[in-house]
């Protein structure tokens, strides 16, 4: 006797346009964000975990789950959760326990998986989201709890299979065991139209916080953080909640924003329909930004939690509590408050420095001795341009913040102007080397000799002596072209303003 | 020459000390033993000959050349088939584990093989310790030495029996719910559960986390003590464990077999007699309770009214966590596989048809209680109820300590069932646990010494309970019971045992 | 008070996943119902104001150093597998897996 599954197969009707959907109903969101803590070892035993690892070659007793084995809590996992409560701005709790939650999978060696429960580590907080054009949304945080990852699966299909001929998986144990830390919303309420935006900037704040925070690399590509997407739809923000769907593993920020627009205008077409939402998971299609219905088994829900014999309660100090929140990092929100403030860039200003990724480059390049307004006309002009034509992000362009910040200084000195600053950001970006090197390589420094200077102007005053004869006559117009032949003799390494004061002193001397 | 299997382990050890035997005439002289009377008792599931007389050969070696060695170096011992051992075959008792060699031992393994102990082989039991008989292990039932026709109890059957019948002078059991003091009490040996964490369990295939714990199995109370000593202690690998470091065990026992137990206060659990027990059961332990008096202790009577309700209580913790414990093996990574006769191969299918083809009666009767114990809707009614009676459990022991040092009570309720008997009734099974099963549900330390034959010529065990962490308080009482009681007889118990083979 | 059913025994078997032949289930269902009419007593002593134990010796915070040791060598994770296929544990196929 086995369990029962069924797919679903309830026809959906057409989508209804995601404009048209938002003003019929209100949407409303939920968000788990799983992260992997970037710990040297994993959640209860001292396997190592680093990534691009031979298959099962990270594994120990523990986490293969052989019989006899038992696990034990890697503290710095415990720091790490207590360190992302209080970013969150969670109570922590006095005591918690893990909890074991059953179910039989085979990338899950025990066949439970040891998470919390109803006592998780961090609850009540809250996060304060900032959308594009700097509007401001709350979530609610209604827990962060520690748990562990499972396995990987990699499903071998057809005929090629050899058991029987059949489809089978090979499964990977590096993954199971690494720390987890998931994060739960409150119904995210009142965001309206809004909502997959807010959605995005949500995972997008996570991601940033669990950065400054050090506690994990948050590589989206690579998994390091997931987040499970819940959306209902209501008729108006005062109904009651509607039946939700939970949309898995959406593994990139875009793809957060089109999973939420798409249910949206799946669901609205199901109400609109008169039918009703079924309460299921989904899948969700990097393709086309669709979901498709998962697996429905009919004992999912019965995962008989009860508290982790083989570990015991997690009750953190108020004293130890206290040491980490005072030596959390400042974290995204209040740095761009300080650094707005600081650099005194207006607010659209500093919403484009925001939204282009150029405010570690700005802050950095401020630190190698730049103004902030010269950082920002760096970064947001000449390098961005050149980010765009090259389709690449701006900190992947081949030139530090120190680089910037040496060829802004190199313009201060009066060593190259503007234009030829240009210059030297080519040969950066061209590799050859610092923006000093570059000037002396290339020969672009400004000469400010007046020596060979003079030996120029002569030469280009006995050439036009007609021009000579207009000047000394009180006509100063056509000084101009004396200039011009000088700068084409000096390549335009001169300063033109020394050039013009030279000549002039030349003519009527 | 001495016969070296009927010595002690402390005896043989001195003799081995004093160069008076090797180590290998010693475990050779165990493997004859084994070879001679397994065939009678069946208390092992695999003999490590090779491996233990080459640990053999090495211990008298370093002895040779007068590196220092632990008290029991070249002490050969038998160890229990649920804990693993590297190399070594571990099954727990079950088909679903047949042919599992572990690439790793348990913490307890690795202590016995740093000391220098053989390891003769792994003994019989109840599938994953659930039994108090080894009737319901995989690989047919151990015999109990003082009558074959009977059980030698349970799940420790094999380890209790190999030392009965001289085949090791030293095992290695785990108590989950009685499983060392049980078998001790009906095949007249000594058995001590530690306080729970007092031993590591790290490496023991678990049945129920919260209850189990390892211990010794042997003849003598000194020697479960110096086993008690080797293989407890704190490890880091288990988060449970106690991180003081153990009481002196040894030492206690050595004073206690002194024989003066005055100033001591001797509790009897009013809960844990009368109905249901053996005349001659209660005989000897009130003969038992008098031999405790002459020797100075003042015997109170103190209640546990919430004792009754642990069995009840037991039979819902244990089936939780083990329905748990048991679920990774599904034929995934290691152990047995077997596909559905029927139907499509899927994952899901062939755990079902391993667990069903692997797994015994009892083994699924307790995973499918445990499971439905734990399931929606159940879970306050039955396994939050049973934690709440272990609370009650715990207070009622604390009260009572408050009024005795020790508590006593007979092991079983009666001595060596037939083997058979009680087969087709898992309740009547259940109840031979009613008073040692108080101790695991409160981590408390619990021996069980060999106290005489009752009226039917079967051994019979009396149990003492101490606080937690406080174990050498059974050495001392044990061994003066044990003292008072070889005077009385005018030698071990065991030598009334008939002979085998 | 009988409350285990065949039904019920079959649905705990399937979330146990184990395969039940009929003739156990009928046998279970009876034994369960003995076993679980005696054990509901656990209900009566348990009062609401009886805190719960989960583990019989009060400790917390047992942690670990972050501090790895060598992995078990791929040979021995993979040494008791029933089937193995490059470094990898071969199941069989796992339903509603993309």
């Amino acid at each position: 006797m086995t369990t029962q599954s069924t797919t679903t197969t309830a026809s959906t009707p057409r989508l209804v346009p995601y404009d048209d959907a938002v003003r019929r109903y209100d949407p409303v969101l939920g968000i788990e964000v799983h992260v992997e803590l970037g710990t040297r070892t994993k959640m209860f035993c001292a396997a190592e975990v680093s990534f691009g690892a031979d298959p099962n070659t990270q594994t120990t007793p523990v986490s293969l789950g052989l019989p006899g084995a038992l696990p034990v809590v890697n503290g710095t996992a415990v720091e790490y959760a207590i360190r992302i409560g209080l970013a969150l701005n969670c109570q922590i709790a006095e005591s918690c326990r893990f909890a074991r939650k059953n179910y039989f999978y085979p990338d899950v060696p025990k066949n439970f998986q040891t998470s919390q429960y109803d006592e998780p580590i961090a609850f009540d907080g809250w996060l304060d989201v900032e959308l594009e054009d700097g509007t401001v949304h709350r979530v609610e945080i209604e827990r962060a709890h520690m748990e562990e990852d499972a396995g990987k699966n990699t499903h071998v299909g057809g005929s090629a299979g050899r058991i029987h001929g059949a489809e089978y998986s090979l499964v990977d144990y590096n993954r199971a065991g690494i720390p987890l830390v998931e994060i739960v919303t409150r119904p995210i309420e009142g965001a309206g139209e809004r909502a997959p935006e807010v959605a995005r900037a949500y995972v997008q704040a996570l991601r940033d916080i669990f950065r400054v925070l050090d506690v994990s690399e948050a590589r989206m590509e690579r998994g390091n953080v997931r987040a499970d997407v819940n959306l209902s739809l209501r008729p108006t923000p005062e109904s009651p909640l509607g039946t939700r769907t939970e949309t898995k593993n959406v593994n990139s920020f875009r793809s957060v924003e089109r999973a939420v627009r798409y249910e949206v205008s799946r669901q609205a077409a199901i109400l609109d329909a008169g039918q009703t939402v079924i309460q299921e998971t989904r899948h969700f299609h990097e393709e086309d930004g669709s979901t498709s219905p998962g697996r429905v088994k009919s004992d999912a829900e019965d995962y008989r939690y009860f508290p982790e014999p083989d570990l015991v309660p997690v009750a953190p100090s108020r004293e130890w509590v206290e040491e980490i929140r005072a030596t959390l990092p400042e974290l995204p929100q209040a740095r761009r408050r300080r650094l707005h403030d600081e650099w005194g860039f207006a607010d659209a200003e500093m919403r484009d420095v925001v939204n282009a990724g150029a405010l570690d480059l700005i802050e950095s390049t401020v630190a190698a001795g730049a103004t902030a307004a010269a950082a920002r006309k760096w970064w947001m002009g000449e390098l961005a341009r050149r980010a765009k034509q090259d389709e690449v992000e701006l900190a992947e362009l081949a030139i530090t913040p120190g680089q910037i910040g040496e060829l802004q200084q190199l313009v201060d000195a009066g060593r190259i102007n503007d234009k030829i600053a240009r210059q030297v950001l080519d040969g950066v970006l061209a590799g050859e080397g610092d923006p000093e090197q570059v000037v002396v390589a290339r020969g672009l420094e400004i000469v400010s000799d007046d020596g060979p200077l003079l030996a120029a102007i002569d030469e280009a005053l006995a050439a036009q002596p007609d021009i000579v004869a207009k000047v000394r006559a009180g006509n100063q117009g056509p000084v101009g072209a004396i200039i011009g032949a000088v700068m084409k003799t000096t390549r335009g390494q001169a300063d033109a303003k020394r050039v013009r004061e030279l000549v002039l002193e030349r003519i009527g001397g | 020459m001495t016969d070296l299997t009927r010595l002690s382990a402390a005896r043989l050890a001195e003799t081995l000390a004093a160069g008076e035997a090797s180590s290998v005439e010693a475990t050779r002289a165990h493997l004859d033993r084994i070879a001679a009377v397994e065939g009678d008792v069946h208390a092992f599931l695999h003999v490590s000959s090779e491996d233990a007389l080459a640990t053999a050969a090495d211990v008298d070696a370093r002895r040779a050349a007068g590196e220092e060695l632990h008290p029991l170096a070249g002490v050969p011992i038998a160890v229990k088939d649920v804990v693993v051992t590297q190399g070594m075959p571990s099954t727990a008792g079950s088909k679903i584990l047949e042919g599992w060699i572990p690439p790793y031992d348990a913490t307890l393994v690795e202590k016995i093989r740093a000391a220098g102990l053989p390891i003769l082989g792994k003994t019989n039991m109840d599938e994953f310790a659930m039994g108090s008989s080894t009737e319901h292990s995989a690989y047919g039932n151990s015999h109990n030495p003082w009558d074959l026709e009977r059980t030698p109890g349970g799940s420790g059957g094999g380890s209790a029996a190999a030392v009965a019948a001289f085949e090791a002078p030293l095992a290695i059991g785990t108590d989950t719910g009685g499983s060392i003091r049980q078998p001790g009490a009906v095949t007249g040996t000594v058995g001590v559960k530690p306080t729970y964490g007092g031993v590591s369990r790290y490496g023991l295939i678990a049945m129920a986390s919260s209850l189990d714990q390892a211990g010794p199995v042997t003849r003598t109370v000194l020697d479960s003590a110096l086993l008690h000593e080797l293989i407890g202690g704190h490890d880091p690998r288990d988060s449970t464990s106690i991180p003081e470091p153990l009481p002196a065990l040894v030492a206690a026992a050595r004073q206690g077999a002194l024989g003066d137990l005055s100033g001591l206060r001797v509790g009897v659990v009013t809960q844990l007699q009368g109905d249901g027990y053996q005349p001659g059961v209660l005989a000897r332990f009130q003969e038992s309770l008098e031999l405790l008096t002459t020797a100075g202790a003042e015997v109170v009577e103190v209640s546990c009214p919430s004792f009754e309700s642990a069995l009840a209580a037991y039979y819902l913790i244990m089936p939780a966590e083990a329905s748990s414990n048991l679920a990774k093996f599904d034929g995934m990574r290691f152990g047995l596989r077997v596909e559905p006769e029927d139907g499509p191969i899927t994952a899901e299918r062939v755990m079902a048809a391993t667990r069903g083809a692997g797994f015994g009666d009892e083994v699924k009767r307790r995973v499918i209680l445990g499971t439905y114990a734990l399931s929606a809707g159940y879970y306050d009614a039955y396994y939050g109820s049973a934690q709440k009676v272990r609370t009650l459990i715990q207070r009622d022991f604390a009260a009572a300590f408050g009024q005795a040092d020790v508590l006593v009570s007979p092991t079983a309720p009666t001595t060596a069932f037939r083997l058979g008997e009680k087969l087709d009734d898992p309740l009547a099974m259940y109840l031979n646990d009613v008073a040692t099963i108080p101790a695991n549900l409160a981590g408390v330390p619990g021996i069980s010494v060999p106290n005489g034959l009752s009226d039917d010529g079967l051994p019979v065990g009396f149990q003492i309970l101490a606080p937690a962490k406080a174990d050498d308080r059974l050495y001392r009482v044990g061994a003066a019971l044990e003292a008072a009681l070889e005077s009385t007889w005018g030698g071990p118990l065991l030598d009334r045992a008939p002979e085998l083979g | 008070m009988s409350t285990i059913s065949r039904d019920e025994v079959a649905r705990v078997a399937a979330l146990a996943r184990i395969d039940l032949r009929e003739d156990e289930v009928d046998r279970l269902a009876g034994e369960l119902d003995v076993i679980v009419d005696s054990i509901a007593r656990v209900n009566e002593v348990a009062t609401p104001d009886v805190p719960a134990t989960s583990h019989p010796l009060p400790m917390t915070n047992v942690f670990r150093e972050d501090v790895p040791v060598p992995a078990l060598p791929v040979a021995d994770v993979l040494a008791a597998a029933p089937d193995a296929q490059d470094g990898r544990f071969a199941v069989p196929q796992i339903l509603g897996e993309e």
